[in-house]
């Protein structure tokens, strides 16, 4: 099973859709809970992290039998120093994303602590491509 | 404990998704930074913030958590409001401060829950 999301920046609103979907049907699929809230955690601080800091985003999310892939690939402004922003608590969202409790340094270390597979490509002034697996 | 008695007991005014004031409490987690809450909150609890904007709707739905606590008499933003009756999760607010109302709702649920309350 596939599943395809369009995120934009700025759009705090429409942030949580996609985990929200895909949350709906791993549950019909009878996928265990534990696995199911690891999901949601790693795929909304993705969205959160694209619509604070990049111009557009893909999700693409494949269900497999062994495993669930979610690549977030966006435009943007690319990540310099990828190693820093892996380090909790480091963070260059704008005070306006801090102000509405986002932008604490925490988004790229949860995600990190709930994929069993983490990979992050990234080009400065043109976008990051972040693929997360999660073994079922 | 429901949210329901939880706020009874507490006098806390509910402000939208009365409809899920029969969810259970198992827990409460009181924090401001909304990756710190998706990261670490668990199923059942209420949470205790003076966010207010529509994200702590998907967070709360996404964490299966009971209710919202609003603090120092904050409202929801009006998507909030609107998410928190369409998913039956309710918002409850007090005018008392975080330290205060995180204090009360421990001491309630230390002696109700039978799992640890924080």
């Amino acid at each position: 099973m596939e599943f395809n999301y369009t995120i934009e920046r700025g759009n705090f609103s429409g942030a949580g859709v996609a985990s929200s979907n895909i949350k709906k049907v791993l549950k019909q699929l009878n996928v265990d809970n534990a696995l199911i809230k690891r999901v949601v955690i790693a795929l909304y601080e993705a969205e959160i992290n694209v619509v604070a800091h990049a111009w557009e985003g893909q999700i693409h999310v494949r269900i497999k039998p062994h495993a669930i892939e979610m690549v977030i690939a966006d435009k943007g402004p690319g990540i310099p120093d990828i190693d820093r922003a892996m380090q909790e608590g480091y963070s260059t969202a704008s005070p306006e994303v801090r102000a509405m409790g986002f932008g604490a340094g925490m988004g790229l270390p949860n995600i990190r602590k709930n994929c069993d597979e983490l990979n992050i490509e990234s080009k400065i002034n043109v976008g990051t491509t972040v693929t997360m697996i999660i073994h079922l | 404990m429901n949210v329901a008695e939880l706020a009874e007991k507490l006098r806390l005014e509910v402000c939208c998704g009365a409809s899920g004031l029969d969810r259970e409490i198992k827990g409460g987690y009181a924090s401001d930074l909304l990756s710190d809450v998706m990261g670490n909150a668990e199923e059942g609890q209420v949470w205790i913030t003076l966010q207010t904007h529509k994200n702590i709707m998907a967070i709360a739905s996404l964490k299966e958590l009971a209710a919202i606590v609003l603090v120092k008499g904050y409202q929801p933003e009006e998507e909030a409001r609107e998410e928190s009756e369409a998913e039956g999760l309710p918002i409850l607010m007090t005018g008392k401060q975080a330290f205060e109302i995180t204090g009360e709702i421990y001491e309630l649920l230390k002696n109700t829950t039978s799992a640890p309350p924080l």
